[in-house]
């Protein structure tokens, strides 16, 4: 057994129920407000927070700036990176940039279309997916990049990286058997935890757990915070394998626009505590509102 | 075969401006068969461009020809107009047509009036759908002969995304989701196997990754060169 390369990885083994956070850096250079946020909210209530990388297409600061403003300031952060913007070549060599800043934690995510975001001319590039890029990290690891020299060994590294690797999965899809199949491929890559998509129905979670018996990673359940009746509508609409059910959907209606946050926050509380017993962690996406994280907390009955 | 739209009749116009004789070039290949740039297509743009040249008050004369393909130096003796004696030939060949023929003819521009858009097939009457990227290194064996390079919006090679949604691609929900089609159809064949196996990243040296790609039968150079040489 090799030792934890973060705080986050030596959490899960010491079988803690693990929670983490998440932070979208802004549009611009000021990115002083959501860093105040995570301070004052996040460090101290979760053991690791997630930097977005150009979070659904729209062009932002990038993922591996954040991380370090985090590190200076004593939060653990969880670099996600998308193929969808970077090349083998930049995305191994942002990984080896990364590690040098001290970065451990690793969410190796395939990205939403550029279609989706704020610059559809843009080219996608997705010249790895996900389980290509789970599968260069491990490399890295083992001393080598994708490359390989003029008689065909691979090219070794001087200086050589460790992370903590961790992929994605949609548990509450229609059609789940071939999720879990590219789960098993992102276990077989190298991915040694699971943060999910947003859960809103523990049952179905419950099935899917069961489905991934033999996937032997730490599984965190994603929790995406509920601003208004109208958001939960919009994710059954159009965001996949989101199903927010009609009861969650009526109790946010029934919510004084004053207590919106107040509810928001028992409702995730509630669904975390419910799906504590069937998994290891939970992953709290916010979407901005971090200062409702104490309050999920004290409502899923975790101790910071 | 290759698909192709019609350009906008103004950005025709437009890049047509200067020129005063132009011969309007249908292409008989796969521009025909999907109905943007036979004959029929080629009397029609030239209709259109006399009437748009007489409204506007343009000195210009179109002419029509057509030719079997505009890709294939066997029929250019088929040619009935000499493109050399026009200011400009309007090709509605796809851009591998109008790139040969201005070649073969350097002192004469030739024009595009496609937009070439993709390798597909006819699915419905009056549609057609991408099936091949031309990628340079064929997957169809183990993806129950449904293209994720072609087919799935991102190009993944290991299975479905989480953009999938009710068998739908996050991108357009008009469009399938190619790798939900590919599960369908392996696990109808009992090869979901194929799924399970982890797909190395994509070799991109055969899909432009080394710039202009060409073919050469080496053999029927030798047997060219030892007859020329006889």
């Amino acid at each position: 057994m090799t030792l934890p390369v973060s705080r986050f990885q030596e959490a899960l083994e010491a079988g803690e129920f693990v929670v983490t956070g998440e932070i979208g850096p802004p549009k611009g250079t000021n990115v002083e407000p959501v860093i105040h946020e995570a301070e004052t909210y996040l460090k101290g209530n979760v053991v690791a927070v997630n930097v977005t990388d150009i979070q659904t297409a729209v062009m932002r600061t990038g993922s591996m700036v954040g991380c370090k403003l985090l590190l200076d300031r004593g939060i653990e952060p969880v670099f996600q990176m998308v193929t969808r913007d970077r090349n083998r070549l930049a995305l191994q060599s942002d990984l080896l940039s990364a590690h040098i800043l001290g970065i451990r934690n690793v969410l190796a995510l395939t990205g939403d279309h550029v279609a989706m975001g704020d610059h559809p001319q843009a080219k996608p590039v997705y010249d790895v997916d996900s389980v290509g890029l789970l599968q260069a990290i491990t490399g890295l690891e083992a001393g080598t990049d994708m490359g390989a020299d003029m008689k065909g060994n691979p090219n070794e590294l001087d200086g050589v990286p460790t992370f903590f690797k961790g992929c994605c999965v949609t548990p509450c899809t229609e059609v789940v058997e071939p999720q879990i199949i590219k789960l098993e491929k992102k276990v077989e890559a190298g991915a040694q935890f699971v943060q999910t998509q947003a859960v809103y129905d523990p049952a179905t979670f419950e099935t899917f757990m069961k489905n991934i018996d033999h996937v032997k990673i730490p599984v965190l359940v994603g929790i995406v915070v509920l601003k208004s009746a109208g958001m939960a509508k919009y994710m059954n609409r159009g965001v996949p394998g989101v199903q927010v059910p009609d009861a969650i959907i009526q109790r946010m209606a029934d919510a004084p626009k004053e207590d919106r946050k107040k509810v928001s926050a028992e409702i995730a509380g509630e669904l975390v505590r419910e799906m504590k017993p069937m998994c290891q962690g939970a992953h709290l996406m916010t979407l901005g509102w971090d200062d409702v994280v104490p309050d999920i907390l004290e409502h899923a009955e975790i101790k910071p | 075969m290759i698909v192709a739209e019609r350009k906008p009749f103004d950005e025709i116009l437009e890049m047509l401006a200067p020129q005063k004789r132009v011969l309007v070039l249908a292409c008989g290949g796969c521009v025909t068969v999907c109905l943007t740039g036979g004959e029929k297509q080629a009397d029609e743009l030239a209709s259109q461009l006399r009437l748009a040249a007489r409204q506007k008050g343009m000195d210009l004369t179109i002419e029509s020809d057509s030719i079997t393909r505009q890709c294939d130096r066997e029929f250019i003796e088929n040619l009935k107009a000499d493109p050399g004696q026009y200011d400009a030939v309007l090709s509605m060949a796809c851009g591998v047509g109008v790139g040969f023929m201005s070649e073969l003819y350097p002192e004469t521009p030739f024009l595009p009036t496609l937009n070439t858009t993709f390798y597909g097939a006819n699915t419905a009457p009056g549609a057609w759908a991408e099936y091949c990227r031309g990628c340079g290194d064929c997957v169809l064996a183990w993806t129950g002969g449904i293209c994720p390079v072609a087919r799935c919006s991102k190009s993944l090679i290991n299975g479905t995304c989480g953009g999938t949604n009710d068998g739908k691609c996050e991108v357009d929900q008009e469009m399938d989701c190619a790798w939900l089609l590919i599960y369908k159809r392996l696990k109808e064949l009992g090869r979901l196997d194929e799924y399970r196996k982890i797909r190395p990243p994509r070799d991109h040296r055969t899909d432009r990754g080394r710039g202009v790609r060409r073919l050469v039968h080496e053999e029927m150079v030798e047997l060219e060169e030892e007859e020329s040489q006889a």
